[in-house]
């Protein structure tokens, strides 16, 4: 049946295509990580060579751990993204299972209405928001990063998972019904589980920009106890001088939290990514 | 104890009506049958006997008590679905007890219920298990199982051997006639083949467009249909439909089941030339081209040797024919 595709040539060609891009994709993070190990004089140098026991510097390390509070902004980061993830979620599925699930007028229009800010920037609003937050005294806290994320990352979630939640079988809901199991049963225990491949991709969708903005968190949360990593780095970056081994230290630091949550939720974005393609 | 009875039931999707006003009664112990063509209303109908859909008018009834705003679960009825739909996440034995532990039995009763149906179901080596760990036909005795252990009024059944190869629906036929018997309990099943509704039931009524066409025991909807479309759908070969005009011109369609015309090499009514031959061993199907009654199917016991482009002759049996006016009522 796959003769053709099981060829050794069509199979080495697409390996081939895989591993350029795959190089090209990793080859900054590459020399980002190598180079927050090197001496400044070393990254000027030679900035695509492996540090040796001459070249090995720990003083970008050392100035990220020194300057500022970087576990505070590790910890800020962390509080931002997942809470606006937890919200995203939680509020994102609520809404697909509502649109998806029970027929009311306007339905389509609601749906319509929850899609269109995948097509409308955020950051159109910016001034409006800000406005909003020293109203409301919400500036500096974390609260306003996270209420932020949570509105920009729902459209998208609201999107893909009332697609995904449309697919889940009416008779089993029904069967739960029929059981006496209340709605939020049936939406938490029955349907949000089978849906948990197209959740992790919503997470994973919605996490990355979060974790890398740095319009919000300089505009709304720029005090000192409330930065988030990747604002905090920018105070190795100057107009006339830029400390790069610290930079770049802080940038290898900040991978690490985001890759350990993306190894979480991979496993599934692979089967969400390809649910319904291969049955 | 469960008896059931819509009154003038109408269902609208918008603007489309798919029940146009149904009447029925179910009586205590009987196993009713809704049969029809798909989109003919009859899941719809059974959803709302469930309660899972609103009926746009009319009353539903169950034991004499109106229950249109009743929610499901307070029915007191039980359902099983086309799909199975067991919960991934539990095992068989939680499954079926589910209902129970809902509607506040203590464990020691929805143990013992668990273990009564299981018993009947022989699923007793498989209550530990996941559904995912099990067949379909193993699946599909579970979801009836989860129906037996609330022991409902009211069985509802969603064209329940749908998904199940020819031989486990047989099997599985078998069973829920088994269990009838033994339940005596109220059933009313959904179906699109007419052989399950003619094996089953009790009472078959035959849905078509919304409409009930005819309510009845099998045996009288296939010796006294009251229309052509029951005529045509109870009963496998499908009947032949002939034109009236061209036998003797009274009416305007004379329908006559395959089993009640006689063919021959030499004399008839209607000639005509056999365009296909089927030989099940068991009886022989004759597809015979005869103008301008179109494509006609004879049905004939044991094996018989007729051979493509023969000419033929048949006859109907006069005395079991059924003449339809142009409506397609028939004419008694």
């Amino acid at each position: 049946m796959s003769v053709s595709r099981h060829s050794p040539a069509r199979s080495v060609a697409a390996h081939a295509v895989l591993l350029t891009y795959t190089l090209i994709a990793l080859f900054p993070v590459f020399v980002i990580v190598i180079n927050a190990f090197k001496s400044r004089k070393a990254i000027f140098a030679h900035p695509l060579a492996l540090p040796n026991a001459e070249t090995l510097d720990w003083v970008g390390f050392k100035t990220v751990l020194k300057q500022g509070d970087f576990f505070q902004y590790f910890l800020n980061s962390m509080t931002v993204t997942v809470g606006s993830l937890f919200f995203v979620l939680l509020f994102g599925a609520m809404a697909a299972f509502a649109l998806s699930e029970y027929r009311f007028k306007g339905n389509t229009l609601v749906g319509l209405y929850l899609a269109l800010g995948i097509m409308i920037p955020i950051r159109l609003g910016t001034v409006a928001i800000l406005q909003l937050m020293v109203a409301s005294g919400l500036v500096n806290t974390l609260t306003a990063l996270v209420l932020v994320y949570t509105a920009q990352g729902l459209p998208l979630a609201v999107f893909i998972l009332s697609e995904f939640m449309r697919q889940v079988s009416d008779d089993l809901k029904n069967a739960g019904r029929i059981d006496g199991l209340s709605e939020y049963r049936i939406f938490f225990r029955l349907v949000l589980p089978l849906i948990r491949p197209a959740m992790a991709t919503v997470a994973v969708f919605t996490m990355i920009p979060i974790w890398n903005d740095l319009w919000f968190p300089l505009i709304l949360a720029p005090a000192e106890s409330t930065k988030t990593i990747t604002l905090g780095s920018q105070v190795f970056i100057g107009q006339f001088v830029t400390d790069w081994n610290a930079v770049l230290a802080a940038l290898s630091l900040a991978i690490l939290p985001v890759l350990v949550l993306y190894l979480i939720f991979s496993r599934q974005l692979i089967r969400g990514i390809t649910a319904g393609a291969v049955k | 104890m469960g008896n059931l009875t819509l009154s003038n039931i109408t269902k609208n999707f918008g603007t489309v009506e798919v029940i146009k006003g149904v009447n029925l009664t179910v009586e205590d112990g009987e196993f009713c049958v809704f049969v029809g063509p798909s989109g003919c209303g009859k899941s719809t109908l059974l959803r709302i006997i469930a309660g899972l859909e609103d009926a746009s008018g009319g009353d539903i009834k169950i034991d004499g008590v109106p229950v249109n705003n009743t929610p499901p679960s307070k029915r007191e009825i039980a359902m099983v679905f086309q799909s199975y739909a067991l919960y991934p996440h539990l095992t068989v034995r939680d499954n079926m007890g589910l209902g129970l532990k809902q509607a506040g039995s203590s464990a020691a009763q929805v143990a013992e219920s668990v273990a009564r149906a299981s018993g009947m179901l022989s699923l007793d080596a498989l209550l530990d298990r996941r559904p995912a760990e099990l067949s379909g036909g193993q699946r599909q005795r579970v979801a009836i199982g989860r129906a037996i252990v609330r022991t409902p009024k009211l069985f509802l059944f969603d064209e329940p051997l749908s998904n199940l190869d020819a031989a486990l629906r047989v099997n599985t036929r078998i069973e829920i006639a088994r269990l009838h018997r033994e339940l005596k309990a109220t059933m009313v099943y959904v179906t699109h083949d007419q052989v399950e509704a003619m094996t089953l039931a009790d009472k078959i009524v035959v849905l078509n467009a919304g409409r009930v066409e005819q309510v009845g025991r099998p045996m009288d909807l296939y010796n006294d249909p009251d229309n052509a479309f029951v005529a045509g759908f109870i009963g496998s070969p499908k009947m032949n439909f002939l034109k009236a005009q061209a036998m003797d011109g009274q009416g305007e369609t004379v329908g006559v089941r395959p089993e009640h015309l006689a063919i021959s090499r030499d004399a008839g009514v209607i000639a005509g030339r056999i365009s296909h031959v089927e030989k099940l061993g068991s009886e022989t199907l004759i597809y015979v081209r005869a103008e301008p009654h179109g494509l006609l199917t004879v049905r004939q016991f044991g094996e018989q040797d007729f051979v493509v482009d023969e000419a033929v002759y048949l006859t109907p049996d006069a005395p079991r024919a059924f003449r339809f006016d142009a409506g397609g009522l028939r004419m008694r």
